[in-house]
């Protein structure tokens, strides 16, 4: 297992440096850049001007030259500087990422339990009402556009019952954990619908697998109570697949949630990420992108190594 | 089941009602904080380094500039005491040893202006802020106006002389000159080609030392608010609010629905709806806010790639325009609330000629001229030329425009019925401004110029600024005009001090270019700013400067 986890973590390495020059690359072969930005906000600027701004942001040097100076200044540590949001790259990051991890976080955890128990409920009795109840809210829960469910909810919660806020990540200038939680509550409501019904299949498949196999008979037989049958021997059989499917949505922790974000101007990665790619800044494109790429590999990791745990019949070689 | 609905009903009364005070303040209570919806968030604050309406926007509250335009359009003193001109002996121009006309202009800053912290601002402030922007290494924008000024006389802590290469009409207006505080920012200027990373405006964007305007920003919230507060060493008119917050909401479908649901106030005409989701909010929603559309500096038109041999020849031109209905375009998508362009000059600027051509939608004439440069009618309706070439045209603009996507459509139709074929290929704006319109590949481009109040149009009709591969294609005449009386009236007018001649250059340049039609005037744009009915003083100026300026007008209304 150690041997495994090493050669892995190799592997990891070696992507994280392609995906670096590749995504240096992609961005630099978009039509624009920076300077070309910042002359349509600005008509007046002359062509002197320009030449003068390409040198002072190092625009002027070769792609190759300029992504080799950045993998040097990475490898030491230092991720540069963001000229979107006039800051060293962490700064910029760091806040973004905690607004990440705290919204998808929650969606998360609140999609899981609920996909959990409705997978489960669907599983035990197949082509019931229940189970078809499920997958009508499933299949809407999938088929909503989330934009669209995002403004419904902005517009039913907020703009017509006044319960709740609109937007933002807080008040301006408040700091209590309640004005946070109500600013929290409708961008979660939205990504847990729009992912629990993709979530709840998952499991409603695993789940009905996972109940015909034989060691599930055979504890029905030795009389096993009905939660001791699905807790401890069908669950852990159907979370197999389901981790499989959790480890690859681990990504999008760090990568946020784009149009959740934008519709609710909530500060997160995904607006981080899209801006940075848009605007040409390159530091902060990188570092977040690079961030997600880890992430996920790092999650996909952990899903291997506890399929050891989940599986016994599951080796490492 | 009528008695249950009516049971539950009255369960969710007290519960919206609940709702319903918490969302607005109780009859009587005093208004003193204004939230402000905008679609773009600022990155740096520093005032000279990357332009961006969003930062000009916020900094309109906490910075005064010298001189700016203001709603009127007539340039006025902000910072200074005494606008500065010939007659009252402030501006004195003055022979240049190259035998060019240069000009020494004095300003006086205002005896109360102080910074946030309560130092006063002074002339060393106007020396550092002189020295970065001429630095080449300090990431300054538009430095033109620091080339243009050779050097500094410092008379007292508050007076100051500028000494200018080139005598120009505007030569009062130093609009871009606008002050760093010398006792914080020069520590971070220490290394010039680090000041871009280093300026407190980035680093401790709070720091009340940075702001010398009725307001100071107190909370900076990357990528979602600004809030600010009065400023207690402002000396100028009161500011009536405790607290603005401006707060960034990108997508205008939340931008509305936030207004409604009272989250913010109101939306800001210069960052805000476009026309068409405006007139429609109007109409859904317009009894409970008072919506000012104010017709503006920018200039939408269609940039024409004047090296196409159809293009290049002015009969074609002058049938594309007569072929549209301009105006009814106006009426039908735009509720005549954007006004149809003859030319580049703006009805409310001060060169605004009257005289200029009109044309009006004629399409009969549209189809004489065609015929008469060599592109016949064709029974599937589409022209040829004796070589069997069709005349069409590729038609593009900025992708996801829905409101330029739409004229598009018209555009196309209307067209088609004098035997102009268009074939519309859209581009993320990026590739269109970053690429495309700079290296001049298309025929026909949709966009929007903006400019200033007396904008010399140098940049987008003079011929030496056709962006080619010797100006690494920074020039802004993307039509490729090339017209030797245009480049001298371009020269005349910015030298020419006397209003009256300037008048008259003004009027012979609009006439050559509705003569010549490099491109094809559209409509001026119209910023739409939806205000709360109890907010009073809010006057929108129609050009670049915001609003925001004169936030101390703005108030609750009584």
């Amino acid at each position: 297992m150690i041997r495994f986890t090493a050669i892995r973590l190799v592997e990891i390495a070696a992507t994280v440096l392609i995906m670096s020059f590749l995504i240096y690359a992609l961005i630099g072969l978009m039509p624009g850049d920076p300077i070309d930005l910042m002359r349509q906000a600005d008509p007046r600027m002359s062509a002197a001007d320009v030449a003068r701004l390409k040198a002072v942001y190092g625009l002027d040097q070769p792609l190759l030259a300029r992504y080799l100076a950045w993998l040097r200044q990475a490898l030491a540590g230092d991720l540069g500087y963001s000229r979107l949001f006039a800051a060293p790259v962490w700064s910029a990051l760091l806040p973004r990422l905690g607004n990440s991890l705290v919204l998808m976080g929650s969606s998360f955890i609140l999609a899981l339990a609920l996909a959990l128990g409705l997978g489960t409920a669907a599983a035990r009795r197949p082509n019931s009402r229940l189970d078809a109840a499920i997958n009508l809210f499933c299949f809407a829960g999938v088929s909503m556009p989330t934009f669209w469910l995002a403004l419904v909810l902005i517009l039913v919660f907020a703009a017509g019952l006044g319960w709740l806020p609109a937007s933002g990540v807080a008040t301006a200038g408040a700091s209590g954990l309640g004005d946070r939680l109500s600013h929290l509550a409708l961008p979660v409501a939205t990504l847990t619908l729009a992912s629990i019904g993709g979530y709840t299949r998952y499991v409603r498949a695993a789940m009905k697998e996972a109940l015909a196999q034989d060691h599930v008979r055979t504890a029905r037989a030795k009389g096993a109570s009905e939660v001791r049958v699905i807790l401890h021997h069908a669950m852990r059989s159907a979370l197999i697949p389901v981790t499989t499917i959790l480890a690859l949505s681990f990504g999008g922790l760090v990568s946020g949630a784009l149009v959740t974000e934008t519709m609710f101007a909530y500060p997160g990665m995904g607006k981080l990420i899209f801006d940075a790619v848009m605007g040409n800044d390159y530091n902060l494109a990188l570092a977040a992108l690079l961030l997600a790429t880890v992430t996920t590999m790092l999650a996909n990791l952990a899903a291997d190594l506890a399929y050891g745990w989940l599986d016994p019949r599951v080796s490492y070689r | 089941m009528r008695s249950l609905s009516g049971q539950r009903r009255r369960r969710r009364l007290p519960a919206l009602a609940i709702a319903l005070l918490l969302s607005s303040p109780a009859v009587g209570e005093e208004r003193d904080s204004l939230t402000i919806g905008i679609t773009q968030f600022p990155s740096t604050l520093n005032p000279n380094i990357d332009a961006m309406a969003a930062k000009s926007y916020v900094l309109g509250m906490a910075l005064r500039p010298f001189t700016v335009y203001d709603a009127d359009w007539q340039l006025v003193c902000l910072l200074c005491v005494t606008l500065p001109s010939i007659e009252n002996g402030l501006a004195v121009p003055v022979d240049l040893a190259d035998g060019k006309k240069g000009i020494d202009i004095t300003y006086t800053i205002r005896p109360e202006a102080n910074w946030g912290d309560g130092v006063p601002v002074t002339t060393q402030d106007v020396r550092f802020t002189y020295d970065v922007g001429r630095d080449p290494k300090s990431a300054v924008g538009n430095a033109e106006l620091y080339r243009r000024i050779t050097g500094i006389d410092v008379k007292d802590d508050k007076t100051f002389t500028l000494h200018v290469d080139k005598l120009t009409f505007d030569y009062a207006a130093i609009n871009d000159f606008v002050l760093l505080p010398a006792h914080i920012e020069r520590a971070a200027f220490a290394d010039p080609a680090q000041y871009r990373v280093k300026t407190s405006y980035s680093t401790e964007p709070t720091n009340p030392g940075l702001y010398n305007g009725p307001y100071r920003i107190s909370e900076v919230v990357a990528g979602s608010h600004v809030l600010l507060e009065p400023n207690p060493h402002w000396a100028g008119p009161p500011a009536h609010f405790r607290r603005i917050t401006v707060r960034a909401i990108e997508n205008t479908a939340a931008l509305e629905a936030n207004l409604l649901s009272g989250t913010i106030d109101m939306v800001a005409g210069e960052l805000g709806l476009s026309l068409d989701e405006a007139l429609a909010f109007e109409q859904r929603h317009g009894d409970g806010f008072r919506v000012i559309y104010q017709p503006g500096l920018v200039y939408e038109h269609i940039d024409l790639d004047l090296d196409r041999p159809a293009l290049a020849d002015r009969r074609v031109r002058e049938a594309l325009i007569l072929g549209l209905d301009r105006e009814a375009i106006s009426k039908s998508l735009f509720a005549g609330r954007q006004k149809v362009a003859d030319s580049f000059v703006n009805p409310l600027d001060a060169g605004y000629s009257a005289d200029t051509p009109r044309y009006r939608y004629d399409p009969a004439r549209a189809a004489v001229l065609l015929e008469a440069a060599g592109w016949q009618a064709q029974p599937g309706g589409i022209r040829r030329n004796a070589e069997g070439q069709i005349l069409s045209f590729e038609l593009m603009t900025t992708a996801g425009n829905r409101t330029r996507e739409l004229v598009e459509q018209v555009l196309q139709s209307q067209w088609r019925k004098i035997g102009v074929d268009i074939r519309i290929k859209n581009e993320p704006a990026r590739v269109l401004f970053g690429e495309t319109v700079p290296h001049r590949r298309f025929d026909m481009a949709m966009y929007a110029w903006i400019s200033a109040p007396e904008d010399v149009p140098r940049s987008i009709l003079h011929s030496s600024e056709i962006p080619d591969q010797a100006n690494g294609f920074a020039g802004q005449n993307a039509a490729g005009f090339k017209s030797p009386e245009m480049d001298r009236l371009i020269d005349a007018l910015e030298i020419e001090l006397d209003p009256m001649k300037r008048k008259t250059l003004w009027t012979e340049m609009q006439q050559l270019y509705a003569a010549e039609l490099p491109s094809l005037p559209l409509f001026f744009r119209s910023d739409v700013f939806i205000l709360p009915k109890w907010l009073s003083g809010v006057r929108p100026t129609g050009n670049q400067y915001p609003t925001t300026l004169w936030i101390t007008d703005w108030a609750v209304q009584p």
